[in-house]
């Protein structure tokens, strides 16, 4: 009977409109500004450090406390509490220094949100100015060019980093800037060398870059006078926030059953609601304020400088090669620009080390990634979770190899490309996946082996084609789960609890297809929760693109659970032989009486009457959990080697063709196509939603956005006037989304999950796009107009200095 | 601050209030009004999620000051759906799986609808031209372009 449904699927794979839909086109939804909390709603505003780095010597709130309708002025040093996810480092508020521009040192709460500002302004803070380090090498000090560990650092932005608490797969260094490193080590390094015909080697950086949500961050504290907190957030992560939350104010006697968390819909993530940020200034100065709700609300320019950023890094890549192109050695030092505090974004680099490779089978690998602590503002996840950042400089290395050993660059990555069993650098074997049947698609429908003819009547205007492959796996801790309780109602409609977010992905959707195919219940009839630590059962976080994957499976074991239970009572109340039972059209069917069925609506929830009029059954109610058991973070410290830290990964490959305008630099992209092996589509056209939206967020990234900071560590673009994100004039001409779909062995119907990867390999895909137009090759992100006709200058300059 | 009579057409309706005269229009609408369709998500008029139509032209209600409506009339997504039912331009985005958080929706929906009443017939050139004031960072836009473009199949159907 379990095979009917997997043998023809009703619903799985079919393109539902969204369950989330009609609420967003009409305005219905509700957003976290959009809750109405009364008259008694306070206000607060921050007092915001100018500095990058300094001493906080004292605080006179004096001229604030004086404005009528300031109700009070919190001080930092109310809340002298550590928190993190990954590592215990950062402050609620700062505390004797602080370490970023716009870093929190105090708070004004107010009765009306324009007089809370104007009175943070009037808070006077006295600082000791000391000297910002906002470069990575000059966080690690004199000597680290190669070897970050024999680094010797001038300054420390966190002294007291060796009392620290962090998760056991982190290894900072005392009396450095390094908050984790992370090596790699597999195979013989130097014989891998010296088997390679050529070795190259280069450099590539990435600047930090926003999320951009067009929802800004905002969240509402409310603590009872029964000594109940309650916090509303635009969240990824309740559950996760509510232990943080529990974590950071136990001191004050909070414990998880006094502290819940209330999510309403996310207007978009991509990472930078994940965890905790903000959200814990709500909830520390709702303590402070009991019986009213407080309000923070994040103003555009914070929301630039002081929830999470993409990280920055500095690559240096070394490949050795043999003439037939076989890759022999692959060193890779990744060293990541993390800012003032690393709690999330250390896993960012720990992820990013452990699958530097790229999709590529490498018998000998060295990989140092490791965390650097700068005066900058606090890195963190940001879709892509660090690949994005390691695949620019990998995937443009690769190019330029194949182009220097005459190979085709589609033809070099086929022949180097992972495969299923293939062991990893850190020991684990490649789960199955469709990476050769990404490539090979994505090359017949960008028409990879034909030139594009240039335009006689557009001679400025140079064509070309790049490629570029991608992998990622969810990073997160071993023991992440998901549960999912599945309530009937009288009519045999079903309300799911689950604590996942709808953050724009179509979760909710998917997730009422999963149910909907196990139970033989249409989706329109199923509905999901939004988050309430107080009524969905646990889920993590709504990152690492594992949602699809993990709470599918709970969802999925959860509709199981229950249909079980249907056949008990089926079984006990009417005698039915258990083993023919099977669900369709919302009864229950017996493959041994064709004629006979009993509607779930008959039974779900009261039961069935007896002849002595008792009854049998009661309410249907299932149960799902979900933990990847096998998964482990254990390694050897020194080479990595050891655990299963990465559950699976999704592979895919991408392509595009370029119009670039030699004299402004200007490009266009007539063409784009992304193949994903998302194991099985649950809903196609949400892949395909994310494939054009995580495209167009790639593209952002390498052609127009980038933090600009000044000399004293402040963020120049902190506003989408300066920060340019793409518009609808900027979406290629054409996008072809491609679907793959190698099952996941353990994955719901063989789904994993999609959501991040298609934004990866676009800035590689695009860089080498252009080496191809204008053979220039553009080793920083992103790729302006204006680096592409300064990089055909000097082209042209070489090429004259040759002549002459 | 002395708050200031005025009177607004508001989604078909005669309304008075009193405003502060430095109150944005969709501070107004949002906190005063309890209209929440539109959003705000930059406050100087970059992101257009606080689009409306002030005397049917869509415009961006942080742009404008509550007191600037007095006498003119002003309507919100929450006033295009007449008795409660979809516009072609919400059937058809719905139907495309256009939005993703749904956060830009309400203020793309007002600037694809002064599309439409302009321009039934545009082109997806012109479709992107008249969103490009509305930021999306979800759909990469083109399930929106699509959707818009096929308003006309969604037109008198229930």
């Amino acid at each position: 009977m379990n095979d009917k449904n997997n043998k023809e699927l009703k619903y799985v794979g079919k393109n539902v409109v969204r369950k989330d839909g009609k609420e967003k086109v009409t305005g219905a939804a509700i957003y976290i500004d959009d809750i109405d909390f009364g008259p008694n709603t306070l206000y607060a505003a921050i007092v915001e450090s100018p500095h990058a780095y300094a001493k906080i010597n004292s605080i006179d709130a004096t001229e604030a406390e004086k404005i009528p309708g300031v109700v009070k002025v919190v001080m930092g040093k109310q809340f002298p509490y550590r928190f993190g996810l990954y590592m215990h480092d950062r402050y609620i508020f700062a505390q004797d220094r602080v370490r970023f521009v716009g870093e929190q040192v105090a708070a004004v709460i107010a009765r009306d949100p324009r007089i809370a500002k104007r009175a943070a302004k009037l808070v006077k803070v006295d600082y000791t100015v000391l000297k910002p380090i906002l470069d990575v090498k000059e966080a690690l000090g004199v000597g680290s060019e190669n070897n970050a560990e024999a680094g010797i650092p001038k300054e420390l932005v966190h002294p007291e980093l060796k009392d620290y608490q962090h998760v056991p797969w982190f290894f900072p260094k005392d009396n450095t800037n390094i908050a984790h490193f992370r090596k790699i080590r597999n195979g013989d390094l130097e014989a891998g060398f010296k088997d390679a015909d050529f070795v190259f080697e280069d450099n590539y950086v990435v600047p930090r870059y926003a999320h951009c949500a067009i929802e800004i961050h905002g969240a509402v504290g409310k603590l009872d006078h029964s000594g109940r907190l309650t916090v509303w957030t635009s969240s990824q992560s309740p559950h996760t926030q509510r232990h943080l939350f529990t974590q950071a104010l136990a001191p004050l006697g909070f414990t998880h059953n006094d502290i819940r968390v209330i999510s309403p819909y996310v207007g978009g993530g991509f990472g930078g609601k994940a965890g905790v940020s903000m959200e814990i200034l709500a909830a520390a100065l709702a303590t402070t304020v009991p019986g009213h709700p407080v309000k923070v609300l994040w103003s555009r320019e914070q929301e630039f400088y002081n929830t999470y950023q993409r990280q920055g890094v500095h690559a240096k890549i070394k490949v050795g090669v043999k003439k037939d192109g076989t890759i022999t050695a692959l060193e890779q030092l990744l060293y990541w620009d993390a800012g003032a505090y690393v709690e999330y974004g250390a896993n960012v680099v720990n992820a990013a080390g452990l699958s530097a490779t790229g999709p590529y089978h490498i018998p000998n690998v060295k990989i140092d990634s490791v965390c650097v602590y700068t005066n900058l503002p606090p890195g963190g996840p940001y879709r892509g979770f660090g690949y994005s950042e390691f695949l620019f400089g990998l995937e443009s290395h690769m190019d330029e190899i194949a182009k220097k050993l005459g190979m085709d660059a589609v033809e070099f990555r086929l022949k180097n490309a992972v495969r299923e069993g293939d062991k990893l650098a850190y020991g684990a074997k490649m789960n199955p996946n469709g990476l050769i049947e990404a490539i090979s698609k994505v090359r017949e429908e960008i028409k990879w082996d034909e030139i594009d003819k240039a335009d006689p009547s557009r001679p400025h205007i140079a064509k070309g084609k790049g490629f570029a492959l991608f992998w990622k796996a969810p990073a997160m801790p071993p023991n992440s789960s998901s549960s999912c309780f599945l309530k009937f109602n009288e009519d045999a409609s079903v309300n799911l609890l689950i604590s996942a977010q709808e953050i724009g992905q179509g979760y909710h959707t998917v997730m009422a297809q999963i149910a909907a195919e196990i139970l033989q219940i249409p989706p329109e009839k199923i509905r999901s929760e939004l988050p309430d630590t107080d009524r969905n059962p646990y889920e993590w976080q709504t990152v690492a693109s594992h949602i699809t994957w993990s709470c599918g499976n709970a969802v999925k074991n959860a509709a199981i659970d229950a249909r079980e239970q249907i056949f008990d009572v089926v079984e006990r109340a009417l005698g039915k032989k258990r083993e023919a039972l099977y669900l369709e059209d919302e009864c229950v069917k017996s493959t041994e009486e064709v004629a006979w069925s009993v509607p779930l609506k008959n039974f779900i929830i009261d039961g069935f009457m007896m002849k002595d009029g008792t009854w049998r059954g009661g309410p249907i109610i299932g149960r799902g959990t979900f933990m990847p058991e096998f998964a482990s973070a254990l390694s050897d410290p020194e080479t990595g080697v050891g655990g299963k830290p990465n559950v699976h990964y999704t592979v895919g490959a991408a392509a595009v063709t370029i119009e670039v305008d030699r004299e402004t630099g200007k490009i266009k992209i007539p063409k784009a196509v992304l193949a994903v092996d998302c194991g099985k589509a649950l809903n196609p056209d949400l892949v395909r939603g994310q494939i054009t939206g995580g495209l167009l967020q790639g593209i952002a990234t390498v052609l127009y956005e980038d933090m600009r900071f000044n000399e004293l560590g402040k963020l120049m673009n902190a506003n989408f006037t300066d920060y340019k994100i793409p518009t609808a004039l900027d979406v290629p001409e054409e996008i072809v989304p491609i679907i793959i779909e190698t099952a996941q062995p353990d994955g719901p119907f063989g789904a994993r999950g999609v959501g991040e990867h298609t934004m990866i390999p676009v800035a590689p895909m695009i860089g080498n796009a252009v080496k191809n137009a204008l053979c220039v090759r553009v080793k920083s992100m992103p790729i302006t107009a204006e680096k592409i006709v300064m990089a055909l200058q000097e082209k042209n300059k070489e090429e004259n200095k040759e002549k002459i | 601050m002395k708050k200031k009579e005025i009177t607004i057409t508001l989604n078909g309706e005669n309304r008075t209030f009193e405003f502060e005269p430095n109150l944005t229009l969709a501070d107004a609408l949002r906190d005063r009004v309890g209209l929440k369709s539109l959003k705000c998500g930059c406050e100087r008029g970059d992101c257009g999620s606080c689009t409306i139509f002030f005397d049917g032209r869509s415009v961006k209600s942080c742009l404008i000051l509550a007191v600037e409506a007095d006498g003119h009339e002003v309507t919100t997504l929450e006033g295009l759906m007449i008795k409660g039912k979809l516009t072609p331009i919400q059937k058809s985005t719905l139907k495309h799986n256009a939005f993703q958080c749904g956060f830009c929706a309400p203020g793309m929906i007002i600037a694809a609808t002064e599309l439409i009443r302009k321009n039934p017939n545009p082109h997806k050139e012109e479709v992107c031209e008249a969103i490009a004031g509305n930021l999306c960072r979800c759909t990469g836009y083109s399930p929106i372009v699509d959707a818009i473009l096929d308003y006309k199949n969604f037109e008198g159907k229930e």
